[in-house]
């Protein structure tokens, strides 16, 4: 187990490496002065002049990169050069934001969709099974974006029940939530039917276990049965899925909070690609991809953890 | 009962196959007849008519420079069903090449592309393609190097154990003996036995890769104006969405038009063909 960790740690590092390297080189793929690529039109001359100091953009390719790993390493995403504030600072200050919004969403997702998974199965092969599956693909097919856009249409333009755009006044919880409803709703919408998919397959496997046949003959009631004693285990692909799906999550929070116009890391990088900051573009794709690497990371290794059958496949 | 009979038949048993080939139907007739169903000329200027609601004219309205909704909603059919060939085509390619490499070659090459494989599937497609674009500039060339980077691995990945594990049967070892080459085993032996799950998993990846596109182009970072594009469409009516709703309205409706169509098919096509590759999710 020790020798998977090990291996499953390294792997990480060198994904984050090269996530790194590639990042960086990508600026020396177009022709042209690099400085003038990473700042685009608005930079003045001394701007370029000052990122060719601090990047030491004359030396060699090699030295560049792995003078900005070392950075990176030591947590110094480099500056922003139009506010002239450090990009680890003003990335993290976002990240909360971000962070909320996709566990608001996950949250809802879980509490609906592990119940009707559970109902699909103890249910399974009626009508309504057939019609919490259907549901299930539909909701996964639909692009969140479109969910936003038409719950934005209708709770927010057309009820006017809810709040359209921004987070709310900071303090004020109410606010917040009201404002937190609609982009949870337009992101975990999808997760409802992944999670229930998901719930209803592996609490079918459980189901047929020798121990819930046990349980069975003992006399317990089903919802017993069901919720204390399959549920527990079936609910462990479910918590792999969370690990593997949080870049999914990030990448339909850039949606939500750019059609919301919330605060937050997916907001920040869509105004930096429009004005063109490369160096606060690069800081928040590389929070994020270390965001995603950590959660995969952490979800295969409870994974070997509990089954012994994946430590041999890395 | 012939094959393809019999494939109808199935799928014809298969209500949510057969409501998602009719739905797909619709988007392929859209996109291959599309100047044959528009109304009007779809980037034709009408200022005097700018933001119109629906009517007899113009059946889904407006938009903000007087361009009926409807010619663009249909031509915007085309974009998006020739990124999804494109890309998915060329996913299935590279990951097929890279993937048997990875299967059959020296451990090294297998180390090596694994490592890319996992690498590229790290990054959150949305966030790569927004580092692209800042660097590259928006276009449709950027919009199709993004999903071709993210998706090819998965490809790749699955091609890799596939190819692993038909390696060691005896026809093969049995081939090698009698000094059969790399490319005729790959090409002739391999690759054959394992090109039918993969398609089935393209099919299911279209849906995706439409989402991916008309997503950046709703971000302002995909397909350029004044080609019509779902994303772009959805785009011009946010800025208008608290007059004009009709806009985002009939600009979504596509969308889910396309991905439930073929998410239905693609879900039907897995279960008739290879109901061993029901994965949980």
């Amino acid at each position: 187990m020790l020798f998977y960790l090990l291996k499953r740690i390294g792997l990480a590092v060198v994904i984050v490496v090269v996530a790194v390297v590639l990042l960086y080189s990508m600026i020396h793929v177009v022709p042209g002065d690099p400085a003038s690529v990473i700042l685009g039109p608005r930079a003045t001359p001394e701007m370029k002049q000052e990122l060719h100091e601090l990047m030491g953009l004359d030396r060699p390719f090699v030295v560049q990169v792995a003078s900005f790993l070392g950075k990176v390493a030591r947590g110094n995403l480099g500056m922003d050069f139009f506010s002239q504030r450090p990009v680890a600072q003003i990335v993290f200050k976002q990240l909360d934001e971000t962070l909320v919004l996709v566990l608001a969403s996950i949250g809802w997702a879980m509490l609906l969709g592990i119940p009707l998974g559970c109902y699909s199965a103890v249910f399974r092969n009626t009508f309504s099974d057939k019609l919490v599956g259907f549901f299930s693909i539909g909701v996964i097919a639909v692009p969140s974006f479109v969910v936003a856009l038409y719950s934005l249409l209708l709770f927010a333009v057309t009820l006017k029940w809810l709040p359209a755009i921004g987070a709310g006044e900071p303090g004020q919880y109410m606010d917040q939530l009201q404002h937190l409803i609609l982009p949870a709703f337009a992101i975990g919408l999808g997760w409802v039917g992944y999670i229930a998919r998901l719930v209803r397959a592996s609490m079918l496997e459980v189901l047929n276990e020798n121990h819930i046949r046990r349980a069975r003959a003992f006399g317990l009631p089903e919802h017993m049965i069901v919720f204390q004693y399959a549920l527990k285990l079936a609910i462990l692909p479910t918590v792999t899925l969370l690990g593997t799906g949080i870049g999914r999550l990030i990448s339909s929070a850039v949606f939500a909070e750019i059609v919301f116009a919330r605060p937050g890391i997916g907001k920040l990088i869509f105004d930096s690609v429009v004005s063109r900051n490369y160096p606060l573009v690069m800081g928040a794709v590389l929070v994020s991809t270390v965001l995603f690497v950590l959660s995969t990371t952490i979800s295969d290794s409870v994974n070997a953890m509990l089954d012994p059958r994946v430590r041999e496949r890395l | 009962m012939n094959w393809t009979k019999q494939f109808f038949y199935r799928l014809y048993r298969e209500p949510m196959g057969f409501f998602g080939m009719i739905l797909v139907a619709l988007v392929i007739v859209s996109a291959v007849f599309a100047p044959f169903l528009t109304t009007h000329d779809h980037n034709a200027l009408d200022i005097a008519n700018r933001l119109a609601g629906p009517s007899a004219e113009h059946w889904m309205g407006t938009d903000q420079l007087g361009r009926d909704v409807f010619s663009r909603v249909v031509m915007g059919s085309r974009i998006a069903v020739w990124v999804a060939l494109v890309t998915v085509s060329m996913s299935l390619g590279i990951g097929l090449v890279l993937g048997m490499m990875a299967g059959y070659g020296p451990k090294w090459l297998d180390a090596a592309l694994l490592l890319l494989f996992d690498t590229l599937r790290s990054f959150p497609t949305i966030m790569f393609a927004l580092a692209l674009v800042t660097v590259f500039g928006p276009s449709l060339q950027t919009v199709i190097i993004v999903i071709v980077a993210t998706t090819f691995p998965v490809y790749g990945r699955m091609v890799r154990t596939q190819t692993q594990a038909l390696g060691n049967q005896e026809f093969i070892v049995a081939e090698e003996a009698m000094g059969a080459g790399m490319v005729r085993i790959l090409g002739i032996h391999i690759l054959p036995n394992i090109v039918g799950p993969l398609f089935i998993v393209a099919s299911m990846d279209i849906p995706v890769v439409v989402t991916i596109e008309a997503g950046l182009s709703f971000l302002g970072v995909g397909v350029r104006p004044p080609t019509p594009s779902w994303g772009s469409i959805l785009n011009d009516g946010y800025a208008y969405i608290r007059n004009t709703p009709w806009i985002i309205i009939f600009g979504g409706l596509p969308l889910i038009v396309t991905t439930l169509g073929f998410t239905f098919l693609g879900e039907s096509l897995r279960d008739i063909f290879d109901p061993k590759l029901r994965r949980d999710l």
